[in-house]
């Protein structure tokens, strides 16, 4: 076995060493009604070639994004990621390495994360960030537990904008804390809606761009929450927007809680992805997850260490923040390395192509006979209605190599009660899109609503 | 002054309890990073959680000796929690208390059956 | 040695890097995007905050990265021996798959007639899972083990909810030597937490748990192997009183790997289990994520499973059930779990095969035995009577007479070029140092890594405490004050910290 380095020889003079006759001398404390004497029903050791061919066949059966014209977003999103991201979370040193606890052995992967905490920090226009969450519906439930803790209120209002799994993740991780969940009907634009349901709130939570695509001002969402002793919560999918639309922290969010797999991540099905999480300072011993700090060795000389642990599960056990233990590690580096190829004058560039890809494909859609565009102010997603099924049409044209969009009642199954949210297509378009790409989903679309 | 089997210890002067954590306990918990005091006005149980200290890498909780309610906290510790090890019976003190029942003092350990209390623990 | 400086700040192959902060610019890029036209339909919310993103070019991100990566200790750099932690080789193989575009390329809310072959990963990795532990019913979508933990807790609660227990089902026992992750779950699932003693040969006391027991538990938390590195040999009787007690029980399974093949956890009793993939199924770790954390279930459970789950449609394609069902788990997290760590267990999976997974546990097994059997003489092992499983146990009270203590082992071990055990876990050892060389080390490793080990507690016998409490000297940092890290904390980089 190419994994195994003991040789037979090596394992018998081990054994003799230890004292023990054979290896099951080792495992004499399993009952023995429950040892296992032959091997389980599965295949035997196989080579390389033969798991990769194994492995290749799986994945030729499916249709990758990036063979189709793609416009798929609502929570995941394809960008393109330089070849040198890749590369370098590739190093054994990242890719191998364990979490930071021996900080002496650890600076290189604590020095990526503080960089990572001031970038994702600066990207929010927030005043802390911590070192990730497994991925952004963890992280925003994570924040609706954090602003009841912080508040000592119970009550949550969620947006009709918030994206349908973020809720549902969110109402998962609050149940069992008896917190009272207000959630608003499904709105195209109508983040404001959750300022009617102030009262005795521990925080609003909105989405900005949120699933249907909506760009809103939080401004004065915040300004009423606040005055309520209320916090808000901003969520977001789509990092990429922040090079463009005006980040939560500066309209007054005090946590904000969303998805980076759009910087330096590929799609991979849904995961691994990574969380962001930031908020304003003065919460920061309510807050969940890893954190990497700075401070000096015993020489004086600048290092970083994970800080604040007493927050953590292996010490604060059950009075913890979170039972997190990891955070979304090299996730995180993917997203500071793209960042950092970026820096501002390329974020704002890619951000502005995504909006201009996306206004050209709301043009082209919206000039289809029958194509209603529902979303009014966008970055690179809206809402479309058409007169068909959005399910039965997306399988449609699937099958002309064009994936049109998401299904707004895919999302959200309980909205299949309404006929017309039925007819809801979520569409994305970002700088992997082509003018060829458009023109065929309108060709497509067309020919698939005559 | 008086002490708890928790730790803690209690000074009654003028009506007013002075609680904070003993010597041994600071010596116990290492550096002191953060102290978590309770609003002014809280009512507290004997034995009830009251305050949080912690160091780097390791958090407790801080418990009333008595019942009462909470009158006056130690801002300085905010600013300075170093003082907890600086003067852990004195300035490092943690929160004044006014008692249900000032007598309840009686029951706790005096500075000896501490000491000796101490001492069992190895 | 430290106190040697050059101009430059590097020292020989060690180059010193500065903060991004301090190296880049927001007007340098790395990427070369065309031109846009500027326009913009955003009616007054484009971005008026500052964005000081600093940027750097292809040349110097490569160098700073680098850079960075030469300060890290990885288990392709040497034996990582930290114990619960499970740091074994990671194939490249895995990593290859993982990227075929068939798998990295796939937007998570296609039509699923576009991703038949991601489901029957999915598919497939459950199907090994549920062979290798006897059980029922696997649930992928949890993101790490403490995840897992989370949603078999929610099952523990949706089941007492279904037999309209759950008001008076709220006590959770755990031993005292459980992973933190445990008290902490047990919480988040809104249950109270009670500790169970252990015994002086570092098991579950059974008449302790046994005399806890009543109609107000809702369950017990067991890591089996247990975080002591041993195998709990009263599990069934555990699994059977606990279930007379009308409760169910969760098996911290984050040491699957010393038994796979050996026994199955649905034989014993569980009722719920989560998976470290990162764990036995070696898919890296990344400096600290992402992990992946599935859960099995026994039959029991299983009705309560979180969504979203793999159906059949039928035309007999594979298809997913998305919908949360009311009185089960719900949802986890956004889409369908960690498809990047399925694809890199599978690989391995397939790689071993049933013969390769269970020499897998006993070469783990034989390897921390051996590592037992070479140091038991220099340093004291408190369960030592007994063979261990995949980790062994020891800790510093025959240091301690010279006032050296475990930290100060492991960071002697740092000098001598090896990143240290697990230290002070689990909690009921104290000055605990547990280690776990696993199955991917050679017995030449082992006994070099045993070597030093042994070496060090000669050296702390003599009158060398200084050098000790000094250590340690060879790194690009010496010890880093954690106090001062807490008192202030300094957790981003700031304008005003730019050098002038």
């Amino acid at each position: 076995m190419r994994y195994l380095p003991l040789t037979n020889d090596d394992r018998a003079e081990m054994l003799k060493r230890i004292g023990a006759k054979s290896i099951d001398d080792l495992f004499i404390d399993i009952p023995k009604s429950a040892r296992l004497t032959e091997l389980v029903d599965l295949p035997l050791a196989q080579g390389e070639l033969q798991v990769e061919r194994h492995m290749r066949a799986l994945a030729e059966k499916n249709a990758p994004a990036g063979r189709n014209a793609s416009f798929l977003g609502a929570g995941a999103y394809r960008h393109h990621v330089p070849a040198s991201v890749d590369h370098l979370i590739q190093r054994s040193e990242f890719l191998t390495a364990y979490t930071p606890y021996q900080p002496e052995f650890a600076q290189g992967g604590l020095q990526a994360l503080f960089e990572f905490q001031t970038q994702v920090a600066m990207l929010l226009d927030m005043e802390v960030a911590n070192a990730s969450m497994y991925d952004g519906s963890t992280a925003l439930a994570e924040a609706a537990l954090m602003a009841a803790r912080v508040t000592k209120r119970k009550k949550l209002v969620f947006s009709g904008g918030l994206h349908p799994h973020y809720l549902e993740t969110a109402r998962t991780f609050c149940e069992p804390h008896g917190l009272e969940l207000v959630v608003l009907p499904a709105a195209i634009d109508g983040e404001a809606e959750v300022t009617k349901h102030l009262d005795d709130a521990a925080a609003v939570i909105v989405q900005s761009p949120n699933v249907f695509g909506a760009v809103t001002d939080l401004k004065p969402i915040a300004d009423s929450a606040h005055a309520k002793g209320a916090l808000l919560i901003a969520a977001f999918t789509e990092a990429v927007s922040f090079g463009l639309i005006e980040p939560p922290g500066a309209m007054g969010a005090d946590i904000v809680a969303g998805e980076g797999q759009s910087f330096g991540n590929a799609l991979t099905y849904g995961g691994p992805y990574v969380g962001f999480f930031a908020c304003r300072e003065k919460f920061v011993r309510q807050m969940p997850g890893r954190l990497a700090g700075e401070t000096v060795d015993a020489d004086g000389k600048r290092g970083f260490v994970l800080t604040l642990s007493t927050r953590e599960q292996h010490i604060r056990r059950e009075k913890a923040t979170s039972n997190i233990c990891t955070n979304s590690g090299l996730c995180a580096l993917a997203v500071t390395i793209h960042l950092t190829l970026l820096g501002a004058a390329g974020l704002k560039q890619l951000a502005q192509l995504n909006h201009e890809t996306a206004c050209k494909l709301a043009d082209a859609l919206g000039a289809v006979k029958g194509v209603e565009i529902l979303t009014r102010r966008f970055f690179n997603e809206f809402a479309i209605r058409t007169p068909r099924n959005a399910a039965d049409l997306v399988e449609t044209l699937a099958g002309q190599g064009v994936l049109a969009g998401v299904p707004y009642a895919r999302l959200a199954p309980a909205a299949k009660m309404d006929a017309k949210a039925e007819n809801i297509l979520l569409v994305c378009a970002t700088e992997t899109n082509t003018d060829e790409d458009i023109a065929r989903y309108a060709r497509t679309l067309k020919a698939a609503l005559s | 002054m008086r002490y708890t089997e928790d730790h803690e210890w209690a000074r009654l002067e003028g009506g007013v309890v002075t609680i904070g954590i003993s010597a041994y306990a600071v010596e116990q918990l290492g550096d002191v990073v953060y102290v978590e005091l309770p609003e002014i006005g809280k009512k507290v149980t004997a034995h009830g959680e009251m305050a949080l200290v912690e160091s780097a890498k390791a958090a407790s909780d801080v418990f009333a000796p008595i019942a009462g309610e909470i009158v006056e906290v130690n801002a300085a510790l905010a600013a300075d929690p170093e003082l907890v090890n600086k003067s852990p019976e004195a300035d490092g003190w943690f929160v004044k208390l006014k008692p249900a029942d000032p007598a309840a003092l009686d029951a706790l350990m005096d500075k000896a059956a501490y000491d000796a209390f101490v001492q069992g623990l190895g | 040695m430290n106190t040697e400086t050059t101009t430059s700040g590097s020292r020989g192959l060690l180059q010193a890097e500065p903060l991004l902060f301090d190296a880049g610019s927001p007007a340098r890029t790395g990427v070369d995007l065309p031109k846009p036209k500027g326009e913009s339909r955003l009616g007054g919310l484009e971005r008026k905050a500052p964005l000081n993103l600093p940027g750097l070019s292809e040349p110097e991100t490569l160098r700073h990265y680098v850079r960075l990566s030469q300060k890290n200790y990885a288990i392709d750099l040497g034996l990582f021996p930290l114990g619960s932690c499970t740091m074994k080789h990671n194939p490249r193989l895995n990593e290859r798959m993982a990227r075929l575009e068939g798998f990295a390329d796939l937007h998570p809310l296609q039509p699923t007639s576009t991703t038949q072959g991601a489901l029957e990963v999915i598919r497939q990795v459950g199907h090994w899972l549920l062979t290798l532990t006897g059980m029922h019913t696997a649930a992928l979508t949890p993101k790490a083990g403490a995840h897992g933990e989370f949603c078999g807790m929610l099952a523990i609660r949706a089941a007492l909810a279904a037999r309209g227990e759950l008001d008076q089902r709220k006590r959770v026992l755990t031993p005292t030597s459980a992973h933190g992750t445990n008290p902490a779950t047990a919480a988040a699932a809104g249950f109270h937490v009670e500790e169970v003693a252990g015994t002086s040969r570092g098991r579950v006391d059974l008449s302790d748990f046994r005399s806890k027991l009543g109609a107000d538990v809702a369950g017990v938390m067991i890591t089996n192997p247990n975080t002591c590195g041993l195998f709990e040999p009263d599990i069934k009787a555990i699994a059977d009183l606990i279930h007379e007690a009308g409760g169910y029980f969760y098996c911290d399974g984050a040491n699957f790997n010393a038994i796979l093949g050996k026994t199955r956890p649905g034989d014993l009793g569980v009722d719920a289990m989560h998976i470290n993939l990162h764990k036995t199924f070696s898919t890296p770790h990344g400096g600290g994520g992402p992990g992946a954390g599935p859960v099995v279930f026994s039959e029991a459970l299983a009705p309560f499973a979180p969504a979203p789950f793999l159906a059949i449609d039928r035309d007999g394609a594979l298809a997913l059930q998305e919908e949360t069902e009311a009185g089960t788990v719900g949802r986890l997290c956004a889409f369908h779990g960690q498809m990047g760590m399925f694809v890199r267990a599978l690989a391995y999976m397939l790689s071993h095969g049933s013969d390769g997974l269970r020499q897998v546990a006993e070469d783990a097994v034989l390897n921390a035995n051996y590592l037992l059997a070479r140091l038991r003489e220099h340093y004291h092992a408190p369960f030592g009577d007994g063979p261990c499983m995949h980790e062994a146990l020891l800790d510093d009270s025959t240091l301690k007479a010279r006032g050296i203590e475990t930290i100060d082992v492991a960071k002697m071990l740092l000098d001598e070029g090896y990143h240290p055990m697990t230290t002070y876990f689990p909690l009921v050892v104290h000055g605990a140092m547990l280690i776990e060389p696993t199955e991917t080390e050679s017995r030449a490793e082992v006994d070099r890594f045993a070597d030093t080990l042994i070496a060090i507690a000669e050296r702390a016998k003599g009158n060398d405490t200084a050098a000790f409490k000094a250590a340690p000297q060879l790194t690009p940092v010496r010890r880093l004050d954690e106090t001062r890290a807490a008192r202030n904390p300094r957790l981003r980089w700031r304008e005003a910290q730019r050098p002038e």
